[in-house]
Order: structure tokens, then sequence, then C-alpha cells
């Protein structure tokens, strides 16, 4: 499946709809489209990972790096996954730790508790 | 398919549109009676992208445009992925550790999982490097 990304507003947050392979060939165009969402003011960040193929560690460094600005400008960003492929790559690499993971997009936006 | 081996090489211009035809061919060579699960073959796909996005990598940073040879080799029980850069070598012993996952400094790391996941997803996995070049093996192996 061709790389994408869809931009949707649910309340304060802005979920990104990924779709596609996240790999060294995709990163930049979504690293790109992360930070233009950041810049243009975007503090609470959902990336829906449900229709993503393919993540390699290039895809998850984009995704620690997206988590590093989000938060450093006092935001907060969320991990929709609803695959084990992806989900058990995020647990091999223990990045389940400083990402914070849910299994749907309108879990990871109800309220502000974890 | 008899037990012997089959050898296939094959090269590709070192750009990352290419990583997605490695990684099919993966898929397709995981299929020829081998054995090996869905699951297993998804974990080797990733542990052959990572080696294969560290050649291309290495060629950039050499500025060359040669070819990265692939050879893959399938048998009834086993597959291995051997992928050969012409780049200025790597060296495993001087790549950074990460700090623990706890550790909120871990998210100014973006980049050093490939090797982690090479030795993890692979069964086998072994990296020969000098200035000329590095070759990456990995092997995965029927359950």
């Amino acid at each position: 499946m061709d790389f994408g990304v869809v931009v949707a507003s649910h309340g304060k947050w802005e979920v990104l709809t990924v779709t596609g392979e996240i790999d060294m060939a995709t990163a930049p165009r979504f690293r790109q489209r992360l930070q233009s969402i950041v810049n243009a003011g975007a503090q609470y960040v959902v990336l829906d990972l449900s229709g993503v193929d393919f993540v390699d560690s290039t895809g998850l460094g984009v995704l620690m790096g997206a988590a590093k600005r989000v938060r450093s400008a006092g935001g907060d960003i969320r991990l929709v996954m609803t695959g084990a492929r992806l989900a058990g790559l995020v647990q091999l690499t223990r990045l389940d730790r400083v990402l914070d993971v849910f299994d749907s997009v309108a879990a990871a936006t109800e309220g502000d508790a974890l | 398919m008899s037990s012997a081996a089959t050898s296939i090489d094959f090269q590709i211009p070192p750009r990352p549109e290419y990583l997605s035809l490695v990684r099919s061919l993966v898929v397709e060579a995981a299929r020829m009676e081998t054995g090996l699960s869905r699951e297993q073959t998804e974990d080797f796909k990733v542990a052959v992208s990572e080696a294969t996005t560290n050649a291309i990598e290495a060629h950039a940073r050499a500025c060359s445009d040669e070819s990265i040879q692939i050879r893959c080799t399938v048998s009834a029980d086993r597959i291995e992925f051997h992928i050969t850069d012409k780049g200025f070598g790597f060296y495993p012993d001087q790549v950074q550790e990460l700090p623990e996952p706890d550790d909120p400094s871990r998210l100014n790391f973006e980049r050093g999982l490939g090797l982690y996941l090479m030795r993890v997803l692979a069964d086998e996995f072994v990296i020969r490097s000098g200035p000329h070049g590095t070759e990456a093996s990995l092997a995965l192996n029927r359950a």
C-alpha cells in the first residue's frame, strides 16, 4: 500500500491516520508532515498506525522524534496500534515505555487520563 | 523442492525505494517450501530491511552509486540473506549504546535500533566489515 497521511481534528487532538510502509524511503515524508503539523501549533497529536503495513527502525525513529518535539513544546502524543506486528515491534524495542500506546482512536482521544 | 540449497544473486541500486522490493523477495523466498511461519517471515523481513538500509546508507556516505549485492539462499528448512555493500566499513563495537528505555533521554536517539533488531529477529546474524565494505549475513531456520 502506498504511504499516506490523512489529518483530522478530534477535539483538541490532531489525528494523523497513517497508511502504508514507514521505512527509509517514506520516513522523510512522514517526518516532514509531522513537523509541519507541530509547527502549525498542534500540541496534542494522535498517530493512528492501524493501517501501517510495515515499520522498521527508521520508522520507529520518526515516532521517537515526534514524541520528543511534541512533548518539548508542552504537548502530548499518543499512538494507536491495532495489529500485533507493530505492537510487538514497539514492545520488543521497549519503546512502549516512552510512548503511550492505545488500541483505538476513541481510547486515545477520550479524556486526559492515560 | 529438494533438500539442496538454491542461491539467487541480485543487485539493487543504493536507493531507499528498492527496500520494498527486497522485502518482497524475503516473502517470496520464504514461500519456497521452507516451512517458515508467517510470523517468522515478518520478523525476518524487518531484519533484512535493516541490513539493506544500512547498506544504502553506507553507499550514501561513500558517495557511491555502485549496486548493493544481495544473495538469497533457500533450502528446505532455512533461508539466508547476505547483503554486501562497498561503503567505508561498519564497526559494531563503536556503536553508541542507547539509554535504558525508562530514561527520558531515550527519545533523543532516533537511530541505533537497527543492529538490535537484526540481532533479535534473525536466528543467525553476522557482520563482516572492513575499509572496503560490509557484509551482513542473516539466517532464519524452520522452527
